[in-house]
């Protein structure tokens, strides 16, 4: 925490493909993530400790047998962002899995991407997750994207108590052992957020990706308080009691960037001389270049990431470390909410790897992702203000996001509110036979992928009176229905009508990643 | 008497001039090149008898005649027609004398086709069938080769004090009818045909590319006449998008976005060939190209389902070029549309010239009349004409009575 003051040197901003240094109003107050955790020094031992010590459940190896259909799940290329140099963790964990199925004599093994509604992997970015010996061993017979709309590969499981349809890859339901990897990147994922959600079918999904959930998760980061987790939990443990279920989850330390760039995760007073020159010719230099020059330069980018923890296990007892874990490296205290949250957007979300940051997706990074960075409360008050910086650039990939270009084409041009947009358009999206084709068959995103994220910033829009993109592109932020603005100064006067003249400032400098713990 | 009239003349350099700077500057080179020039000639006599002298009060300018003007349309027209003629089809005047049930001073517009019986020859096949568009004999009979009145240099045309019109070729205008709307009634009885070529049936969805006066007015047409489902609409404009909700369309998409909002609303499946546009497996049941370019057929070939019906209502460019393997490969039906005549609606055999003046009176057509000028300023005229979706307009046309001072 830091509240800038005459001698606070300007602040790193996050925006987009590109960063800026930012003097603040003085008395902001700045929500720095932790100290980075130092990682494991025995990754692999550490990883066969918890295959063989795990939480409420006997020992992996006890659980193979010959004959056995064995199936292994993993988390798709969403995570973790930045993705990690390789070696990738979950390719760690699934050698070993695979050496103690070798060993007990298990044949039938299959290897599925758990990418839900995401868009397919392509081959490399299977590869980069599981590594080379994997891959060449199973793909892509025995290693493959699950396909959400493939309804012969699909199993019915039942009803949840609430009435909510349990419906995830058949060969995985039907295994005598389904082993999940993941990667724990944030509070939200991992629990029974992995198999009841990574392996589901849209028939499933909509009943917790939808906006009455989303307004009603306080926040998705914190899964006590959230509604989608309480949905995923009720689907996990019917699930428990049809499949066997041993889930392994990983977490990363806050080494977020190249070593490389320490610049990026170290705090501005700390910065040496070379940190300062640094980012003071990148802030200038990376806007002269060319945009595929920039975007070259930031896909490059791989996190020099320190794995903290392996937890492995019954579900919900690994997960419960697993979030003590996550909370150890990224929880901030902070005291009381301000009438005015600023974030810097970063050139990457869950949904843009490899690929652009549409207006959509800059959205949902901001009002979804980071604005729920809190326990407790908002960071912001209610009927406050959020300050966000990115370039809001009109640019889809229509590769990866056609039924994006529609979405804001077509929906938002009608509606921005989630609960009206969902109710009139998203059953038409989500069968849409084009971009179910194109789900299937190339690498988009599903049809109804826009409408998650846009109910993700379902309860930063209901809670917040002023959004304003510091640089946002005009027309894509008006088409929103938000308002852009050259510089802070002008976005703090835009939202003065909200928050008055003076307003109490926050500026979470993230990422690295922080969760908030507001009192 | 003569009376000052605009005047299409023949002139090789003129017209290749016009022709080529159309391409560059359609509105302000091309009208100048143009082989147009206003002269005072002495009023066209009638031919026989059964024909009579109107005095126009407002001639509408066609998107067939700015293509005439700037050389953009196509030489098949050229034995059609008889230089030097004056242009002008749309047209509401005063007849100047009694003719036949006609008493002099009756307020009347104009049908333009000069057809078997205006020509005072026995009815060919399309003639006999009520179909005068469809007439075979547009180049005989007692005066100059013309398709229609303003191409025809016996008859004189509506950008003019004066010209001549057969009996058949005249409809008194009811009272309550004003000018503004009567103008109208030309293109929007081809409106009519337009919508009912499509042969729509309950509950089709029709694509409407374009939305200048004819795609407009065939929006109006469409809701009017067909029970039609979604009619969705290609606009470019704001104030054209405007008007085709106010005509009953259901969506109105950009021409950019035009292929994608075609697919949502049919959910067809888009591809994208190596080379070339996108097109659908799937799409509207009926599209009509109202615009006439290269690329408002090509939109409408490739947005239009399997077995579908493409209506070419716009006026085809000259040198328009598309590839027209999606009408093979998707049996789609390519139907022409033109003028006016008889048309069977609701189980009654109709005149859709007589539909268009009833529609006229009840229709929300105040908007569409966006500027008048006179003769003097035509080539002002000429140019809001060429520009028209960009200035905001959509009908222009001529004030010959003064009207626009009153």
């Amino acid at each position: 925490m830091l509240d800038v003051d005459q001698r606070t040197p300007p602040l790193l901003v996050h925006e987009g493909e590109g960063f800026r240094l930012e003097s603040f109003p003085l008395g902001t107050r700045v929500v720095y993530p932790p100290e980075t955790l130092p990682g494991l020094r025995d990754v692999d031992a550490a990883i066969a400790s918890a295959l063989d010590h795990p939480h409420n459940s006997e020992p992996l190896r006890a659980l193979l047998r010959p004959g056995m259909r064995l199936t292994i799940a993993f988390d798709d290329l969403s995570l973790p962002l930045p993705p990690m140099r390789p070696p990738d963790i979950r390719g760690r964990v699934i050698e070993q899995v695979l050496t103690l199925a070798a060993e007990a004599g298990v044949d039938d093994v299959v290897l599925i991407a758990a990418n839900a509604l995401h868009r397919r992997m392509t081959g490399p970015e299977i590869r980069r997750i599981v590594g080379e010996r994997v891959y060449r061993s199973f793909w892509p017979d025995a290693l493959y994207n699950h396909d959400a709309e493939d309804p012969g590969n699909l199993l019915h499981i039942g009803l949840t108590d609430m009435g909510e349809d349990v419906e995830i890859n058949r060969r995985a339901a039907e295994s005598d052992l389904l082993v999940y990897v993941n990667i724990n990147l944030v509070a939200m994922d991992g629990g029974h957020k992995s198999v009841p959600v990574g392996l589901a079918s849209y028939n499933s999904l909509r009943h917790h990706h939808n906006s009455a959930t989303m307004v009603h998760s306080r926040s998705f980061m914190d899964p006590e308080h959230s509604a989608l987790h309480s949905s995923a939990t009720r689907m996990g443990r019917l699930l428990a009691r049809h499949v066997k279920i041993f889930t392994i989850e990983t977490t990363l330390n806050n080494q977020t960037f190249p070593a490389s760039m320490p610049f990026l995760v170290k705090r501005e007073w700390e910065w040496s001389l070379r940190d300062q020159a640094m980012a003071y010719a990148m802030s200038r230099g990376l806007p002269l270049l060319p945009s595929p020059a920039r975007r070259k330069i930031f896909r490059d980018l791989v996190a020099d990431y320190g794995v903290t923890g392996v937890h492995a296990g019954e579900t919900e007892a690994a997960h419960q470390r697993t979030l003590a874990a996550v909370h150890r490296q990224q929880l901030v205290e902070v005291n009381g909410q301000s009438d005015v949250l600023v974030l810097g957007l970063p050139y990457l979300c869950p949904y843009n790897v490899n690929s652009v940051m549409n207006p959509i997706l800059a959205t949902c990074l901001g009002l979804g992702y980071l604005f729920n960075m809190y326990r407790g409360r908002p960071l912001v008050r209610q009927g406050g203000a959020l300050i966000l910086y990115h370039p809001v650039p009109w640019e889809f990939s229509q590769v990866h996001h056609p039924s994006y270009v529609d979405f804001f084409e077509e929906v938002l041009a009608e509606s921005t509110d989630p609960a009206t947009i969902e109710a009139k358009f998203e059953k038409q999206y989500a069968t849409d036979p084009w971009y179910i084709h194109l789900y299937r068959t190339s690498h988009a995103y599903h049809g109804v992928h826009p409408f998650y994220m846009w109910y993700w910033g379902a309860h930063a829009l209901d809670h917040l009176d002023e959004v304003v993109w510091v640089g946002g592109d005009r027309r894509a932020c008006a088409r929103m229905g938000f308002r852009s603005a050259t510089t802070l100064h002008d976005a703090l006067e835009m939202v003065s009508g909200a928050v008055g003249t003076s307003p109490s400032i926050t500026y979470l400098h993230s990422p690295p990643h922080a969760i908030s713990d507001v009192r | 008497m003569s009376a000052r009239a605009l005047e299409m003349y023949r002139s090789v350099p003129r017209y290749l001039a016009a022709r080529a700077l159309s391409a560059r500057l359609p509105s302000l080179g091309a009208v100048s090149a143009a082989p147009l020039r206003l002269v005072d000639r002495p009023d066209p006599r009638p031919p026989g008898p059964g024909w009579g002298t109107v005095r126009p009060r407002l001639a509408g300018i066609c998107g067939s005649d700015l293509a005439t003007v700037t050389g953009r349309s196509s030489f098949y027209f050229s034995p059609l027609v008889s230089l030097p003629f004056v242009p002008g089809h749309e047209v509401v005047g005063t007849l100047q004398d009694d003719l036949e049930d006609l008493p002099a001073g009756t307020r009347v517009v104009l049908d333009p086709v000069l057809s078997c019986l205006v020509r005072g020859v026995a009815p060919c096949a399309g003639c006999a069938a009520g179909q005068p568009g469809r007439c075979d004999r547009v180049t005989v009979g007692h005066i100059c080769p013309g398709l229609q009145t303003g191409y025809c240099a016996d008859t004189g045309g509506g950008w003019s004090r004066a010209f001549v019109a057969h009996r058949s070729q005249l409809h008194p205008v009811p009272d309550d009818l004003d000018d503004k709307r009567a103008v109208l009634v030309e293109p929007l009885a081809c409106a009519v045909r337009a919508a009912l070529r499509t042969l729509a049936e309950s509950g089709d969805r029709v694509l409407v590319v374009g939305a200048g006066a004819v795609g407009l007015l065939t929006v109006l047409a469409l809701r009017e006449f067909t029970t039609a489902g979604q009619v969705l609409v290609v606009a470019k404009h704001r104030h054209q998008a405007e008007l085709a909700a106010r005509f009953g369309a259901s969506e109105i998409v950009t021409p950019k976005e035009a292929l994608g909002g075609v697919r949502r609303a049919t959910r067809a499946i888009r591809l994208d060939p190596d080379w070339g546009p996108p097109y659908l497996l799937g799409g509207v049941d009926v599209a009509i190209d109202c615009a006439g370019t290269s690329a408002s057929l090509e939109t409408a070939l490739r947005t239009t389902r399997a077995g579908g019906r493409v209506v070419l209502a716009g006026l085809p460019a000259t040198g328009t070029s598309v590839d027209l393997t999606p009408l093979w490969y998707r049996e789609l039906t390519l139907a022409g549309t033109y003028a006016s005549g008889h048309a069977r609606v609701n189980g009654h055999r109709e005149r859709e010239f007589v539909l268009a003046m009833d529609l006229a009176r009840r229709a929300p057509l105040d908007a569409v009349l966006s500027a008048v000028y006179p003769l003097e300023q035509w080539r002002d005229a000429l140019d809001t004409a060429l520009g028209a979706g960009r200035l905001g307009a959509v009908k222009v046309a001529f004030d010959l009575a003064g009207w626009g001072k009153r």
